[in-house]
C-alpha cells in the first residue's frame, strides 16, 4: 500500500511518510506527527486528483462562457482569466483548501523542528566533526534582497533565517515536509530531480567527465547529492545563501556517505571567488524562479564566466509559458506564484530560456531543451502515473547548452 | 537556545494572506475545521496502531473489534455519549433555533441594559 500505484479501486495513494529515508540528522517525529503528515499527503492527493480537475470543468462550463457573454470575446491573457475565475465558488473552495493544506504543512513541520532545534543543531555539529572543511559560511554575509523579500513556499523565515548560531530548524522543516507537498513523488530522499538530471546526462553524454561541478542555489543539497554520487571523481561545489540549509545539507551529505561536495555560502550574482572557466558543469535545480528580475541576468552572466569552454550548463525549471499553452494552464501554473509565495515564478516564466542562455554565452545553435521525469525509488515498475498537478508534478523542463570550446 | 514552538510554530509567512471566499471569516472557520479534521485522522491512526500492536501481541484480534456487540447497558452509555457529542458540536445551531422560537428572550443586550436601568 502507498507506493504511487493505482490500487484495485483505481485510486492512487501517496506513500506513507515512514518510507522517507531517516538519515542521521533528520528530525525526530512522534507517531502523531507522522500521522499528521500522512493525512496531509492524502488530503493533497485527493485535492489534486479529485477536486482540482473540477476547476477546469467550472472554467469551461461557466467562467469562460460568462466572460464571453459579457465581453463578446474570450480571455486575452492569464491575468484577465484570474480576475474572472476568482469569483467562481468552486474555484474558491479548491483554492482555499489548497492554501489551507500548505499552511498546515508549514505549521506542522515547523512546530516539530522548533521543539527540537537545539538537539538538531548539536547533531549537525557532531556529524560534521572531522569534516569541517566541506562547509564554509561567511560571517556578515548579506542575504540577497529577493530572498529576504518573501518567505518562499510560505515557510516562515525562508531558507536564510537562523534563530540562534548553528540553527538548522528551517532546513530540517524543509527536508521533512517536501515529501508531503510532492506526495512522495520525488522519492525516499526527495531527490528525484537530481537523480533525473544525473541519469539524463550520463545516458546522453557518456563521455562527459566533468572535473568540477557547480550547483547554484543548492538548498540542503537534495538534488546535488545524486549528481555527486553519479560523478564520484568530480569536485562538487554547492552554493546557497541560506546558512541553515548549508549547515544541514553538509551534515546530511556526510550522514549519507557522500564526501565530494562542499557547501559554501555565496551570492550567485557575485561568484568572483571562482576563476573564469573553473567549472565543467554548472547546474541549477528549481532555483531560478526563486531569484529576482534583475538578479537572474547577473547570475547568468556569472554562469557564463565560471563555465569552462566546452562546459555544460543545465537548468531544471517548470515549463515556460508559450503561446501554445492555454491561458487556463498558464493561470493554474501561475497559482503557486501568487498563492504559494513564489512571486517571481510568474515573471520568470515569461522570459525566453534561449535569451537567458545567450546571456551565459551559449549560442542559440547550442541551446537545448528537454523534459525529464523524476527518478523515484518509491514508484513500482509498472506504476500508473498520477494525474498532473499543475506545477507540482515530478516532470520538469530542462534547458541549457554547451559553451563553445 | 530553546525555541517556543507553541507560538513560533504558527508564524505567518511574509506577504498578505489571500482569501478566496467572499467572506474571509468563513474561510478562517474552514481552516479551523480542516485542522480539527487533521487531528481526527491523527487519533484514528493512533488507534489503528494500538489495535495492530494488541493483535500482534495476541491480546485481541481486530475481528473482535469489528464483531463487537455491546450489551444493552453498554449500548445505552455509548448512544448517550454520541448524543451529547452531537449536541456539543451543533450548539450554535440549537441556540439559533432558541432565538427564533423565543423572540422575547432574544432582545439585544443594550435594550436589556436600558430596561434593567428602569427596574
Amino acid at each position: 500500500m502507498g507506493d504511487n500505484r493505482q490500487n484495485s479501486i483505481g485510486y492512487s495513494l501517496p506513500p506513507v511518510w515512514t518510507k522517507l529515508k531517516q538519515h542521521a540528522v533528520f528530525p525526530h517525529f512522534t507517531h502523531d506527527e507522522r500521522a499528521r503528515y500522512n493525512f496531509l499527503a492524502n488530503l493533497n492527493r485527493y485535492l489534486s486528483t479529485v477536486i482540482a480537475p473540477g476547476v477546469q470543468v467550472a472554467y469551461e462550463r461557466r467562467v469562460e462562457p460568462a466572460f464571453k457573454a459579457e465581453h463578446g470575446r474570450t480571455f486575452q491573457n492569464r491575468h484577465e482569466l484570474r480576475e474572472a475565475i476568482s469569483r467562481d465558488a468552486y474555484y474558491q473552495m479548491w483554492a482555499a483548501l489548497r492554501r489551507c493544506t500548505m499552511e498546515m504543512r508549514q505549521q506542522n513541520g515547523r512546530a516539530v523542528v522548533l521543539r527540537q532545534a537545539e538537539e538538531l543543531a548539536q547533531r549537525v555539529q557532531d556529524t560534521l566533526k572531522g569534516h569541517e572543511d566541506i562547509l564554509r559560511l561567511r560571517p556578515g554575509f548579506e542575504v540577497p534582497r529577493y530572498l529576504r523579500h518573501v518567505d518562499n513556499h510560505l515557510m516562515p523565515g525562508s531558507y536564510h533565517t537562523q534563530y540562534f548560531e548553528g540553527d538548522v530548524a528551517n532546513a530540517a522543516n524543509y527536508d521533512s515536509g517536501l515529501f508531503v507537498t510532492s506526495g512522495g513523488m520525488l522519492g525516499s530522499l526527495t531527490d528525484g530531480g537530481g537523480r533525473a538530471i544525473a541519469k539524463w546526462v550520463r545516458e546522453n553524454y557518456p563521455d562527459f567527465k566533468p572535473k568540477r561541478i557547480l550547483d547554484i542555489g543548492c538548498g540542503l543539497g537534495h538534488n546535488t547529492l545524486p549528481i555527486a554520487e553519479a560523478f564520484p571523481d568530480a569536485e562538487v561545489w554547492a552554493i546557497d545563501a541560506g546558512a541553515p540549509m548549508l549547515r544541514y545539507g553538509a551534515a546530511r551529505a556526510i550522514a549519507l556517505g557522500i564526501t565530494n561536495v562542499r557547501f559554501v555560502q555565496m551570492d550567485a550574482e557575485d561568484m568572483s571567488e571562482f576563476p573564469d572557466g573553473y567549472f565543467d558543469w554548472v547546474q541549477t535545480t528549481m532555483f531560478l524562479h526563486e531569484t529576482g528580475g534583475k538578479a537572474i541576468h547577473k547570475i547568468f552572466k556569472e554562469i557564463g564566466r565560471v563555465l569552462a569552454p566546452g562546459g555544460l550548463t543545465l537548468h531544471i525549471e517548470q515549463p515556460q509559458y508559450t503561446p501554445e499553452m492555454s491561458y487556463f494552464e498558464q493561470f493554474m501554473r501561475d497559482w503557486d506564484a501568487y498563492y504559494n509565495a513564489e512571486p517571481y515564478w510568474g515573471h520568470m516564466h515569461d522570459l525566453q530560456p534561449e535569451d537567458l542562455m545567450e546571456e551565459a554565452g551559449i549560442p542559440r545553435a547550442n541551446f537545448m531543451q528537454v523534459g525529464v521525469r523524476a527518478v523515484n525509488d518509491l514508484d513500482q515498475p509498472n506504476g500508473t502515473q498520477v494525474r498532473e498537478d499543475y506545477g507540482r508534478s515530478p516532470i520538469w523542463n530542462v534547458f541549457g547548452g554547451w559553451k563553445p570550446k | 537556545m530553546k525555541l517556543n514552538d507553541i507560538v513560533m510554530g504558527s508564524d505567518k509567512a511574509k506577504g498578505a494572506r489571500p482569501y478566496f471566499f467572499d467572506d474571509p471569516m468563513a474561510e478562517r472557520v474552514m481552516n479551523i475545521a480542516m485542522a480539527i479534521a487533521t487531528e481526527v485522522a491523527v487519533i484514528r491512526e493512533r488507534i489503528d496502531t494500538i489495535e495492530r500492536l494488541l493483535e500482534a501481541k495476541g491480546i485481541l484480534a481486530q475481528a473482535e473489534i469489528e464483531g463487537f456487540v455491546p450489551t444493552d447497558e453498554q449500548a445505552e452509555e455509548r448512544q448517550l455519549w454520541h448524543a451529547r457529542y452531537a449536541a456539543r458540536i451543533l450548539r450554535i445551531v440549537k441556540q439559533e433555533l432558541d432565538a427564533v422560537a423565543n423572540p422575547e428572550d432574544n432582545k439585544p443586550m443594550h435594550q436589556i441594559a436600558d430596561e434593567i436601568n428602569e427596574m
